[in-house]
């Protein structure tokens, strides 16, 4: 079995969001950046897997030389080995140009990917492979099995899940609590500083939408504190003042 | 040409997300001289009221196999309807659903696809949309360059007005192969009788300062008196005192409400990128300190199990 995850490499989830050059780039000065942890989730499933049926594992990004910290990351986590697509992931159907063409090369069973990149969230790429390969694509994955070639997964959807079995292969768009996040150990950073990174240039490089500038939103006013003993006039404030009930 | 809007529904009736959009896809045909058409997939009830939301036509494909949100399927036949309307634009309400089906129809079309777009388009230069990045940490200005353009709208971005007027109806057959439905849904466990989380209008959310899963009667009773939904904070459902799918934030649901209520959550930054984009914002915490007031309009310093009652009564007096 052949399993590929896709990773994005983007700002800490604590990141303060700042921007340059006219406001048409993100300031990187001083953001630490990771996997996705929605990535990070597929890759953690990925990782199981690959124990439980002896799997091969690739990882793959598109991305600059910058992302090659993560993609050692994910190598030292359990990933067999790498595949670099060297370009900036200026859109979705872009990236998943570039996947959908690693695919037809490779002829994975069992695509991951996370459900949405935690920069742009368009949650669209896993989608868009899904259509260029002609196969399923299934997100939000909470769940996934596998008995033989069959997929048992559970999906959430709006209050609650939805139970899904499918022939592999798949494309799939995971979050929690598909697997528990894992942390290297000191082997596996030995070990991924050997492992294979192939370093691609990209195939048939187009874009469909182009974000011109960028905007912080507007700071919010200040908190209105009402007393604890008076908390009743809250729901009065609300309604009359707010007006939101 | 014309503007097509997906309508996503629950239980054969149109979700308050998929209104908004049928009415903000009529306002975008409007800025461009065209027709708005709404599709709507399956059995489902009041298609011509679909015209007071301010679709002219209404494309139903009456395929019970649909009645269930089968992805590849979904985005078989809206890009077919794509093409039969000759549509320029396809409007869509974001979620779970409409989020995976959008990607296919945009991978299927080579249609450029902006998602959490957050107002109307800048038609005076291209085909500018604002959308939501950064999980609600900032916003992008996004030229769609392609020849057909999907736009998957976030909620509570635009006013609706509804009128009388009827849409006319008009069936559809769409061509589906079994391929379209490889995947089976074995089964569905989904909570009723309560308020969905993502469609909500209000929110009270509970974090761990409610000590533990018995304590969450105040959070229900509150939901119940004011008709809120009710959401909660990452360790909440990490812990399973509460279902995974009211988990609110940067990695769990992301809710934009009028009124947001949060109670015994500290406001860390990634419980306030699932909420930053609401209206109004309410914090109850024992702890002046709690990040989660400067995100707040309203604030209650203490106990919250001494401030619930007193809310739940005032709620029930005075709404
Ligand atoms: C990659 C990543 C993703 C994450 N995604 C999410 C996410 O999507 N959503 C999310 O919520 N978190 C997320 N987290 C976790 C987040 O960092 C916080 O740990 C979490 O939000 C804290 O939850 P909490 O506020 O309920 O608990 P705590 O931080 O423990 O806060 C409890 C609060 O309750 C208050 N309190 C205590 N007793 C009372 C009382 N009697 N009355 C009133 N108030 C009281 C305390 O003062 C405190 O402020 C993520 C973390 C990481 C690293
Ligand atoms: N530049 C990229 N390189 C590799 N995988 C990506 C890239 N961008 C997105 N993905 C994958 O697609 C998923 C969904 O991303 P998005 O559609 O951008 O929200 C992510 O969680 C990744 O698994």
């Amino acid at each position: 079995m052949k399993i590929l995850v896709c990773i994005t490499h983007v700002p800490d989830t604590t990141t303060k969001i700042k921007f340059t050059n006219g406001d048409t780039q993100l300031d990187a000065n001083g953001v630490q950046f990771i996997a996705g942890p929605y990535d990070d989730y597929a890759l953690s499933r990925a990782i199981e897997l690959k124990e439980q049926f002896g799997a091969s594992l690739t990882v793959l990004n598109v991305g600059t030389a910058e992302t090659e910290p993560t993609i050692r990351k994910a190598l030292a986590l359990g990933a067999d080995d790498a595949i670099r697509i060297d370009a900036e992931p200026t859109d979705a159907y872009f990236v998943a140009e570039q996947i959908a063409h690693i695919c037809k090369q490779n002829n994975y069973d069992l695509i991951l990917m996370g459900r949405e990149s935690i920069d742009f969230n368009g949650g669209q790429v896993h989608g868009i492979v899904g259509e260029m390969l002609g196969v399923p694509s299934l997100s939000p994955i909470m769940k996934l099995d596998l008995e033989g070639n069959v997929a048992k997964m559970a999906r959430e959807i709006e209050g609650g899940k939805e139970y899904l079995e499918a022939k592999l292969p798949l494309v799939l768009g995971c979050q929690e609590p598909i697997a528990e996040w894992k942390i290297p150990n000191m082997r596996g950073i030995m070990s991924a500083r050997t492992k294979p990174l192939q370093v691609i240039t990209p195939a048939n490089p187009q874009e469909l939408t182009k974000s011109v500038r960028f905007e912080l939103p507007p700071a919010k006013g200040a908190c209105k504190m009402i007393p604890a003993d008076q908390a009743d006039t809250l729901i009065d404030l609300l309604k009359n003042e707010a007006k939101v009930l | 040409m014309s503007v097509l809007i997906f309508v996503e529904t629950a239980e054969g009736k149109a979700k308050s997300s998929s209104l908004e959009a049928v009415a903000y896809g009529a306002k975008v045909a409007e800025m461009l001289g065209t027709s708005a058409t709404a599709l709507v997939l399956g059995d489902a009830q009041d298609l011509e009221g679909l015209g007071g939301y301010g679709a002219n036509k209404v494309l139903h494909v009456a395929d019970s196999r649909l009645n269930a949100g089968v992805i590849q399927a979904y985005g078989n036949v809206i890009a077919q309807a794509v093409e039969k309307e000759n549509a320029q634009v396809l409007v869509v309400a974001k979620s779970a659903l409409a989020d995976t089906v959008a990607a296919r129809v945009a991978g299927k079309l080579k249609a450029g696809l902006a998602s959490n777009v957050v107002a109307l388009p800048d038609l005076s230069n291209g085909f500018v949309v604002r959308r939501s990045i950064y999980t609600g940490k900032a916003f992008a200005n996004t030229a769609v360059t392609s020849d057909k353009k999907i736009l998957a709208i976030k909620k509570n971005i635009y006013t609706v007005t509804v009128t009388d007027a009827k849409a006319s109806v008009e069936s559809f057959n769409a061509n589906l192969s079994d391929a379209d439905f490889g995947v089976s849904i074995t089964s569905t466990e989904k909570a009723t009788g309560t308020v969905s989380l993502p469609e909500a209008n209000l929110v009270v959310s509970g974090g761990r300062g409610l000590k533990g899963p018995e304590n969450w009667g105040v959070i229900e009773d509150l939901a119940k008196a004011l008709g809120a939904a009710t959401g909660c904070s990452k360790p909440v459902s990490d812990l399973h005192w509460r279902p995974h799918h009211e988990h609110v934030g940067q990695t769990g649901v992301k809710v934009s409400p009028n009124l947001y209520i949060a109670v015994g959550i500290s406001g860390a930054i990634q419980h306030l990128a699932g909420v930053n984009s609401s209206k109004c914002i309410v914090v109850i915490n024992s702890d002046p300190e709690a990040p989660f007031f400067q995100a707040a309009d309203y604030g209650i310093v203490g106990d919250a199990f001494q401030i619930l009652p007193k809310l739940i009564e005032a709620a029930k007096a005075k709404l």
